[in-house]
């Protein structure tokens, strides 16, 4: 079964980190990442850029209208994922309460629809 | 895959007969395993240009031979400069192809101390002759993960020293339940695949029923194998009717069944006859009865449910299992009506394997559907349609709750 990890970061509380803080959890990321290569349940993960950077698409009456945002107030906001597939989902919750991502903020793990289905 | 199939047949049957032979003349596993996949790509390459060897099992010792040779000859080497390591030593240089070697591969590949995950990657390689980028399309992950996963199987199998030979007796049964379960794993995975961009998965249930026609063919007296092979073809034989061109389900009641595969039934229902009239009964025969049953009824009314019930009875005393609790309940609907079946179902609730699955709600929905409480089934089905993880599945869920909107 493959599962999604949701990384959610407070962009404002990362930039009261320390540079020391700030490569620690990165080092601590590539560790985790290497060891989920290693076992061969890493299946592939992406950072996002600053919130700053979005921009949200809706076709209306078949006219597109493009805006910047949302620059939501929230605490806590996307700022990556990994997929991976794992043998039961407690280990799937296990790897995200390792994330250190989740020590400071949260990882939400969901399930990834599969194309296969049984025979009913 | 360009390659003629007559000779991609003949490498895959090929590869774990020269593996088994390479591993009793050198050890090593990991070297020789790679040795023989790069002598099967030789062979995938140069053989529909050159035409086959005279003889093609041969070449490919030799090729791989001296593949691993060179291998082991360099990491000597490297490992004389670095200490003194006693020299290498040759093993017996049996040549004779020995038919147990595939079935000993066969308990290397799922040995216990692999992941589930390992030993269905390493299976399909090794024993398979599959390359790991077919394995990785195959499970929709990328090559690198499948990679890893067989590199890891084959670390694991040598630093815990698991011999080349087959399990002691004693372990033997346990041993090839793991097998068995491997294949069935195998086979599933290929057969949930449906159409579209995924329809090459569907290879893995053919590959699935070529290594378990393998193992009935090296222990033709094993009841359960012979019971695998024929559940294997029974269900496979319904596959061109079990969904539509756009990949949705059909579920068994509706199924078109002028479009099952007669030619699979017969070798299946033989093979599953002859087996129950012979060998101790165990769950893959019961189950590939039960399959027999359903596809030997002429229309979905004319199903020996009282049959079907009979055999899921004796399933659930030898296996005890939800998922069986699950397909009995459905068959005391068919014989007894739904409101028993919905007391079997409520046994169910206390399990936490089953409380909140999606199959407990659907089987649920579909009972209340036939005891004719429409709302009670259509938000039944909705939450089945929520819980599945299946694309598939939930399409199918949402149809059946949308049949029951009008009630609303």
């Amino acid at each position: 079964m493959k599962y999604i990890l949701l990384i959610y970061q407070n962009p404002a509380t990362w930039e009261t980190f320390s540079e020391e803080e700030r490569n620690r959890v990165m080092v601590e990321v590539g560790e985790l990442m290497e060891e989920l290569t290693q076992s061969g349940e890493w299946v592939g993960g992406e950072g996002l850029a600053d919130p700053s950077n979005t921009k949200t698409v809706r076709v209306r009456d078949g006219v597109p209208a493009i805006t910047d945002g949302p620059f939501v107030e929230s605490k806590e906001q996307l700022a990556g994922y990994c997929i991976v597939q794992c043998e039961t989902p407690e280990r799937a919750a296990d790897i995200a309460a390792r994330w250190p991502d989740a020590r400071y903020w949260a990882m939400e793990v969901r399930p990834i629809m599969e194309p296969g289905g049984e025979e009913m | 895959m360009s390659t003629a199939p007559a000779v991609e047949d003949l490498l895959r049957e090929l590869a774990p007969q020269v593996l088994g032979a390479l591993v009793r003349r050198y050890g090593h596993f990991d070297a020789c395993e790679d040795a023989v996949q790069e002598a099967l790509l030789a062979g995938t390459v140069q053989w529909p240009d050159q035409g086959l060897p005279q003889n093609p099992r041969g070449w490919l010792i030799t090729v791989a031979s001296r593949r691993v040779t060179d291998q082991l000859r360099s990491d000597q080497a490297r490992r004389r400069r670095e200490d003194t390591t006693a020299a290498l030593a040759p093993r017996d240089e049996l040549d004779v192809p020995d038919r147990d070697d595939t079935l000993t591969l066969l308990f290397l590949c799922c040995h216990p101390a692999l992941s589930s995950a390992s030993q269905l990657a390493l299976t399909l390689r090794a024993v398979g002759g599959l390359t790991t980028a077919q394995i990785a399309n195959a499970f929709l992950v990328p090559e690198a993960t499948m990679a890893q996963r067989i590199s890891r199987a084959k670390q694991r199998i040598k630093t815990t020293s698991i011999p080349f030979e087959l399990p002691p007796e004693p372990e033997r049964a346990d041993r090839l339940r793991v097998v068995m379960h491997v294949l069935y794993l195998v086979f599933n995975e290929g057969y949930t695949a449906t159409s579209g961009p995924h329809l090459h998965r569907t290879g893995l249930t053919g590959e699935a029923i070529r290594l378990t026609r393998v193992m009935h063919e090296l222990l033709p007296e094993d009841g359960e194998v012979t019971g695998l092979l024929a559940l294997m073809l029974l269900t496979d034989a319904r596959r061109p009717a079990r969904t539509k061109p756009d990949g949705s389900l059909v579920p068994l009641e509706e199924q078109d069944r002028s479009r099952w595969d007669q030619e699979a039934i017969r070798e299946g229902v033989a093979l599953i006859t002859n087996s129950l009239a012979e060998a101790p009964i165990g769950p893959y025969q019961l189950q590939a009865a039960i399959a027999a049953v359903h596809d030997e009824a002429a229309t979905a009314a004319d199903t020996d449910w009282r049959q079907i019930l009979g055999l899921y009875d004796l399933l659930e005393r030898l296996a005890p299992n939800p998922m069986v609790t699950l397909n009995r309940a459905v068959a005391v609907a068919m014989v007894r009506g739904p409101e028993a079946a919905l007391d079997v179902l409520a046994t169910l609730d206390a399990d936490e394997r089953m409380a909140g699955h999606y199959r407990l709600a659907a089987v649920r929905a579909h009972m209340w559907e036939m005891a004719g409480d429409r709302r009670a089934a259509r938000s039944g089905y909705q939450e089945a349609a929520r819980r599945t993880t299946s694309i598939p599945e939930r399409r199918y869920l949402e149809s059946r709750a949308d049949r029951l909107r009008d009630s609303r």
